[in-house]
């Protein structure tokens, strides 16, 4: 089906927007005293949390694109991986200021010492590698290779899994639903699944 | 029965006040008979004599034997050292986030979930190696005590402390009369059980192993400073806090003042606490506050110290005992602290 291209356009600038909005609505519970005694760490938790959900995202726009050919789920994958690593740098940053304050020096032995930080910087660290490698000009000069590379999210994906894992305290449930999800996304990627999802459209599309 | 701190370096006591001078000021509160006189009396104090002050609290629902203990307290029997450091925490704060599972594992959850803890009537069995085993009413449990209120210092084991004005009796008090034989050694608290008032213990995935255990040796439960809470700001503990009866060990991470106590048993060996049967690796059985022992996910060494804002995380340098040291550091004379975490 062909899209306008004025929707396409309207379509990207309002998942730019959406994208913003949770941002835009803890800000507005912090400055009305309304995210308890500890905001920095209200913030750290649920930019954190929306981090994982925007990856989880990230992640269905291919299958999504398989079962439904809608354009409008391939034009937004790339603004949502930018999306997932503006989010899990803001994460990061949220640790440093408002959970060390600013110790530069506790960063470096933090990172040195504790294995769940580790493994959060390394999954950061790959999305920056992905997100500098995300435009048209770093896709050409990787040819072949570049979709070698994005495969890295997979991993990504495992690391960010582990990193919630080791700072669950009490109730698994949460961490339960994500890994899930994660592992529902990483099997519609297995071939024979994948090779599926059209056939799963054309039947829909018969009993419609 | 009232406590002296042999060593005031840290802590001292303030000035009892005069009960006529408090209920007098009740009456002034409350708008009833006897306002004149309750004025001038209250007009005459100073204001380290007055009662606390918790005008912005709501009042709860309390029992009557409840008010009448309060209103015959001890106020501020401990109080910080250096108030300008050690600022109460708002009651909004110190009722709003809270670690207690059984009703959720975020920090706002207690406060939404917790209405629906039955706590009128409750009873505590104080059982195991006493003379005085039995099934006891919480109202029996309080009446012999004197009402305190002491303001304690607390450290989460997550590295955040807040400042609390609890009110309640002495743990050794309500030791003392069960009286303990020569068996006993440790002593076990355990929190209700009951998936129907308490959501969280309904979770499948939840990984406590429901009750709630905590444990004191016998010598750390006779300390002093360890302290039963049924109280705080002046009013009865609200359901998220742990109410009715909650412990506070000032001197140990905030995991070891188990909440909703149902039952205080005398014990020969060492209690296995629910955190330590989690991950023994991380949570031990004295969890003393200690600076120099991290946590292996985190530094213990210094504190958010709760409430603060984006910008000023008012993070401070964790003491050894909480600051508590020169009252319990003798407790652990022979002991290595960083084994025994």
């Amino acid at each position: 089906m062909p899209m306008p291209t004025y929707f396409i356009t309207l379509w990207r600038v309002g998942v730019f927007i959406s994208a913003l909005v949770p941002l835009g609505w803890w800000s507005l519970q912090v400055a009305n005293n309304m995210a308890g005694p500890e905001p920095g760490r209200y913030l750290l938790l649920n930019i954190g949390q929306a981090a994982l959900w925007l990856l989880l995202l990230t992640l269905t726009l291919t299958p999504l694109t398989k079962l439904t050919r809608w354009k409008g789920f391939s034009v937004i994958r790339r603004q949502l991986g930018l999306w997932t690593l503006a989010y899990a740098f803001l994460h990061l940053m949220c640790y440093v200021l408002f959970i060390l304050g600013l110790d530069w020096a506790q960063l470096g032995s933090e990172i040195i010492k504790r294995p769940y930080i580790i493994v959060g910087m390394l999954a950061l660290l790959g999305l920056a590698v992905l997100g500098a490698t995300s435009n048209r000009w770093a896709m050409r000069k990787l040819g072949k290779r570049w979709k070698t590379l994005h495969k890295l999210i997979y991993v990504i994906l495992a690391l960010v899994l582990l990193h919630f894992l080791w700072i669950v305290r009490a109730d698994m449930q949460e961490w339960f639903l994500y890994a899930m999800a994660g592992a529902l996304l990483m099997c519609l990627r297995i071939p024979a699944i994948s090779r599926m999802l059209p056939k799963i459209r054309q039947r829909l599309k018969h009993f419609a | 029965m009232l406590i002296k701190i042999a060593k005031p370096s840290d802590l001292h006591e303030s000035e009892v006040t005069p009960e006529s001078i408090y209920l007098s000021r009740r009456r002034f509160m409350g708008g009833l008979a006897g306002l004149g006189a309750g004025l001038a009396l209250a007009g005459n104090a100073t204001a380290q004599e007055q009662p606390s002050d918790y005008a912005d609290v709501p009042e709860g629902d309390a029992p009557e034997w409840f008010k009448a203990k309060r209103d015959a307290a001890e106020w501020q029997a401990i109080v910080p050292s250096d108030p300008s450091q050690d600022k109460m925490a708002p009651f909004a704060d110190a009722s709003g986030y809270n670690n207690f599972f059984e009703f959720g594992t975020g920090k706002s959850d207690p406060a939404r979930k917790a209405g629906s803890l039955i706590t009128q009537p409750w009873s505590v069995v104080i059982d195991g190696e006493v003379n005085n085993a039995g099934r006891f009413a919480l109202e029996d449990i309080a009446k012999p005590s004197q009402f305190e209120e002491r303001i304690y210092r607390l450290r989460c084991v997550e590295a955040w402390s807040m400042v609390i004005p609890w009110l309640g009796i002495s743990l050794a008090d309500v030791i003392q009369r069960a009286e303990p034989t020569s068996k006993a050694k440790y002593v076990r608290f355990e929190t209700l059980v009951d998936p129907e008032q308490m959501p969280g213990q309904r979770s499948s995935f939840g990984l406590i192993d429901w009750p709630y255990v905590e444990g004191l040796r016998l010598d750390e439960a006779m300390h002093p400073l360890s302290f039963l809470a049924m109280g705080m700001y002046g009013r009865e503990l609200p359901n998220q806090n742990g109410a009715p009866l909650r412990l506070v060990v000032p001197w140990k991470y905030g995991f070891k003042s188990i909440k909703s106590i149902v039952r205080i048993s005398l014990v020969e060996e060492e209690p296995l606490n629910s955190w330590q049967q989690i991950a023994a690796n991380e949570y031990g059985f004295y969890a003393n506050v200690n600076p120099e022992v991290d946590h292996p996910r985190w530094s213990q060494a210094t504190e958010r110290r709760l409430p603060n804002s984006l910008f000023n995380t008012n993070i401070i340098d964790t003491r050894m005992f909480n600051g508590y040291g020169d009252e319990v550091a003798s407790l652990y004379a022979d002991m290595d602290l960083r084994t025994h975490y």
